[in-house]
């Protein structure tokens, strides 16, 4: 795929289609690959990267780049598809300046999951097709892939290509998912319950903002939190559990429009499963107005920016509130 | 710094009672700014007011806080005297401690403590408050009457007799409503069809009166002075002008088994009709469900025999748009259906009839022509019950919880015409109680009773139970008698309690105009402003505001007229200056806040703005039309970046609040 994907790139660098090529390299390990913009074949031929942990959403730097010069060629992922849609009816990027090339997905590796099953000091990983041999300084180890897929990966919602120019390879489907199951046992707890959760994950965070720079949906001119006239920005914690309003916050600043891409939870390096959060705001506004999907039709309305004679009464939304 | 004066009132004792007024001064005196504190008895009198204006001279004061009533009754007032005494009238901000404090509070200390908070929370947003300045809009000098009925008749009338051009717009093919179904009215006795007709004919022949019958409204765009209305012409495939309402057609017209709805369906009318004699317009309609033509493509017999050439089957909905300065809902009230009534037997006997049944049934040109005959047989009836309150004053979910107000008044006046038209007949009203708050209505009820021998009878029917003989088996209890009554009728009538029009609620949310849980239109105060709606440019005549009889109806409409006359002689309007407004550094032109505007105030440029390092960006930035905003503050709540901000209420001053009561 990737000798595929870098001869594509140049043909359009060479007829002028695009004149840079948003894609990835490698970072300083192996599994940490970097997203990168490519003004070059050479530059693509020295550290163009396309592997299994290319996990990183291309469509966030579309803000950027699509307000540049010239085209930007994109490669993306189907969840990255949906992102750029997303910032398409926001008007967040110029789609005109963005020449779009859909990838198949069969789902990222976690490097945590590589690590949890004992993969530690890693110095080279090999792809083996179904497993990655895994090289380490205590010898050399061989994990199957299905074992090492990112949790938004496992759980995919859909492997379609929303929005491309051009396609590499067959576009996926729509999948049948399970990414709410952790969400309803969630709701299942008792309020206790679900605080001391709560209270043990988002203790962890070091307001590191790693969560709102890599999320697509925040990509506000000014964010709230950087704006020191609204009197909630840079204010030091008071208590360790003090940052789960910031992650409220954020959850519900990008409700109605957030992809699930898992970008959040991703980026996070207290390991804070911060996409359930997003994900409780999406299977609400399944459940009260209908199934929606962000990102999926550029031209729909977001059921919480719209009015329509079927909504739900409030007080649906209230007697649901109280459970 | 602001310099602030705090007035607290005791409203006679409606506040005083409950809140120590004293102490509320006292205290807040001590805030942050506050120069100036003091109580008095009526705050609103021309003394209280003497009092605010004299404290903003002495001392120099630049901001004021109101510790009253609501908003809703007195903002106005005192934002006139900070006018008056010089101060900006946006720098007055009022502490609701009487609807919200002290007349919900029965604890004086309490009460006291809360009405600190709220006072404070409104000194906290004075400091934020800045001098506002209202705009100005023209008034486009026409009106729009939703409903031709009675109400919209009278209405429009009188608007249009002021000088004024005034449309109606009725969804039936003839302007006249529920009157024009009406035998004769209480407490005279005049005949409705002899007092309505003429008045129709006034209002078509009016120079300034243009009727779109068989017309609704599909979409309200704008605000008060600059309204603009999408109407739809729905297709008659008559053309209006050529008919000359000779009603050939409608005698030719082979199809002439339709339920006639003007009789209520009780007898039939031909699918092409007009549907009575003094219809206005008098215009042929044809019925698309019935006629054959429309259905088979075989007949067209209408169009051979029309010699006006007016029949066209091709005709389409037509779509025009006007703009007017103020629109009156007059759209009417309806019998509730009965079909949760089963125990009347309304659906089992054709004898159970409802009241505006029986009005058809005595009616001259009604399906009898005015022989009061049974539906099941053709016979004279010779006992006749009469049932009040079929569902209203109902609890329990299956009528009206209210009294339809005028049932107790037509049924005496058909027991009373009944008894003086065939004196052989018995005639019973069973009753819970019977009102008469009217001129000469008890006097019309006492009649009823002394001088016709009309049957009243305290207590309600159980049920109705068509017998094998053809009568009805009337059982009801008698309270008075304290027993249980069997009667053997021949037809019952039933006084249905009525409703508002259905065609209210989806014209409510076009109109932005607030309902009552019964779907009654709400007046903008139930005392003081009974004929406008909340939604400022927006009038309420007749019984869509609530149940209402013909002379409480003719004189709201009137009321109406004046008030949308007293708009419409203005040139100017002055604008609301609490109006929305984005902060262009901070908007992400994500266009949410364009999507939830319900006025359509809220529109997109591209801006070049200047970047860091001597750069410059395009962006799309929102841009808000002032005129056309009414700062409901929607857009405020979906700007996901906080760019969007409303004068008077921004985000900044609401957490000052929010903090100053959380303190």
């Amino acid at each position: 795929m990737q000798e595929a994907m870098i001869r594509r790139a140049k043909e359009l660098l060479a007829d002028g289609t695009v004149n840079r090529v948003l894609g990835w390299q490698r970072g300083e390990f192996v599994y940490d690959v970097t997203p990168a913009v490519f003004a070059s074949p050479d530059e693509l031929d020295a550290s163009f990267v396309y592997n299994d942990f290319c996990g990183a959403n291309l469509s966030k730097y579309l803000v950027a780049e699509s307000r540049k010069e010239g085209k930007v060629l994109a490669f993306l992922k189907p969840c990255d598809t949906y992102s750029l849609n997303q910032l398409t009816a926001e008007h967040r990027v110029v789609r005109e300046n963005i020449y779009a090339i859909g990838l198949p997905c069969e789902g990222k590796a976690d490097v945590e999951a590589l690590k949890a099953a004992g993969a530690a000091g890693i110095t080279g990983i090999a792809d083996g097709g179904d497993t990655f041999t895994v090289h380490t300084l205590y010898g050399d180890q061989t994990v199957a892939k299905a074992d090492a897929l990112a949790e938004r990966c496992a759980n995919c919602k859909s492997k379609q290509c929303v929005t491309y120019d051009e396609l590499l390879g067959e576009n996926g489907a729509v999948q049948n998912s399970h990414r709410f199951d952790m969400v309803e046992q969630l709701e299942n707890m008792t309020a206790d319950e679900r605080y001391a959760f709560w209270q043990g994950e988002l203790s962890r965070c070091i307001r590191c903002n790693a969560c709102r720079n890599a999320c697509p949906a925040c990509t506000c001119e000014k964010c709230v939190f950087d704006n020191p006239q609204s009197g909630i920005a840079n204010t030091a914690p008071a208590d360790s559990f003090e940052e789960k309003l910031f992650h409220i916050i954020r959850a519900f600043h990008v409700a109605g429009r957030c992809t699930d891409c898992g970008e959040c939870s991703r980026v996070c390096p207290q390991h804070i499963p911060l996409h359930l959060l997003n994900r409780k705001f999406i299977k609400d506004i399944n459940e009260l107005y209908g199934p929606y999907q962000a990102g999926a039709d550029v031209a729909a309305r977001g059921p919480l920016t719209d009015f329509t004679f079927e909504d739900c009464e409030p007080s649906v939304v209230h007697e649901r509130g109280v459970n | 710094m602001q310099r602030i004066g705090v007035f607290v009132c005791w409203c006679g004792s409606n506040i005083a009672a409950t809140v120590d007024v004293k102490q509320v001064a006292e205290t807040l005196k001590s805030e942050p700014g506050v120069v100036f504190a003091a109580d008095y008895q009526y705050m609103c009198s021309e003394a209280g007011q003497n009092l605010i204006k004299d404290a903003i001279r002495d001392h120099k004061l630049t901001g004021v806080v109101i510790c009253s009533c609501s908003p809703r009754m007195h903002e106005a007032t005192f934002r006139k005297t900070a006018a008056a005494a010089g101060l900006n009238p946006y720098m007055v901000e009022i502490a609701n401690i009487r609807e919200q404090c002290s007349w919900i509070h029965k604890d004086k200390a309490v009460a006291t403590e809360k009405a600190i908070i709220l006072g404070r929370a409104a000194i906290a947003k004075v400091h934020l408050n800045a001098p506002l300045t209202p705009g100005e809009s023209p008034v486009t000098k026409r009106a729009l009457v939703i409903g031709g009925g009675i109400a919209g008749i009278q209405t429009a009338l009188d608007i249009a007799e002021a000088g004024f051009p005034v449309d109606i717009v009725e969804k039936q093919p003839t302007i006249g409503g529920k009157m024009a179904q009406l035998d004769k009215t209480f407490p005279t006795l005049d005949c409705a069809a002899c007092i309505l007709t003429p008045k129709m004919v006034d209002a078509a022949q009016h120079e300034n009166i243009h009727i779109y019958a068989y017309s609704e409204v599909e979409e309200v765009k704008g605000f008060v002075g600059n309204f603009s209305v999408t109407i739809r012409k729905k297709a008659r495939m008559v053309d209006p002008v050529k008919c000359t309402g000779c009603g050939l057609c409608t005698e030719k017209c082979p199809m002439k088994k339709v339920p006639n709805e003007f009789n209520l369906g009780m007898n039939n009318r031909s699918a092409i009709y007009i549907p009575f004699a003094q219809a206005v317009p008098k215009v042929a309609t044809i019925d698309p469900a019935y006629c054959i033509k429309m259905k088979t493509g075989k007949c067209g017999l209408c169009s051979t025999v029309c010699e006006a050439g007016a029949i066209d089957y091709t005709q389409q909905d037509e779509l025009v748009e006007e703009q007017y300065g103020a629109i009156v809902v007059a759209t009417g009230y309806n019998p509730i259906k009965l079909d949760q009534f089963d125990e009347f037997a309304y659906a089992q006997s054709p004898d159970v009839i409802t009241s505006l049944e029986f009005e058809r049934l005595t009616n001259a040109a009604g399906p009898t022509a005015g022989t009061l005959l049974r539906p099941s047989d053709g016979k004279h009836p010779h006992t006749i019950v009469f049932v009040q309150c079929v569902g209203s004053r109902c609890d329990g979910g299956k009528g009206k919880s209210y009294c339809s107000k005028i049932c107790c008044m037509y049924t005496a006046k058909h027991a009373m015409l009944t008894r003086e038209k065939y004196p052989d007949t018995d005639v019973y009203v069973f009753y819970i109680d019977v009102r008469t708050p009217g001129k000469n209505f008890d006097e019309f009820y006492r009649r009823a009773v002394e001088e016709y021998g009309v049957h009243y009878i305290k207590g309600m029917v159980g049920k109705v139970a068509p017998q094998a003989d053809g009568t009805l088996l009337v059982q009801g209890s008698d309270l008075i008698e304290n027993r249980q009554l069997r009667l053997n009728a021949d037809l019952v009538v039933l006084a249905a309690a009525i409703e508002p029009d259905a065609s209210a609620r989806p014209l409510a949310t076009k109109l932005t105009a607030s309902m009552d849980t019964n779907d009654f239109f709400t007046e903008a105060h139930p005392k003081l402003r009974p004929v406008e709606s909340p939604t400022a440019g927006i009038f309420l005549s007749g019984a869509c505001q609530g149940p209402k009889d013909i002379p409480e109806t003719v004189s709201q409409a009137s009321a109406a007229a004046a008030k949308v006359i007293g708009l419409l002689v203005k040139d100017k309007l002055k604008g609301n200056p609490c109006v929305a407004h984005s902060n262009e550094m901070m908007c992400n032109g994500c266009s949410s806040c364009e999507k939830v505007c319900p006025y359509g105030a809220i529109t997109y440029v591209d801006k070049e703005f200047r970047m860091p390092d001597r750069t410059t960006a395009i962006r799309r930035v929102a841009s808000v039309n002032p005129a056309v905003c009414q700062g409901c503050g929607a857009c405020t709540v979906a700007c996901p970046s906080g760019a969007m901000d409303l004068n008077g209420f921004s985000n900044s001053q609401i957490m000052a609040e929010v903090d100053a009561i959380c303190k």
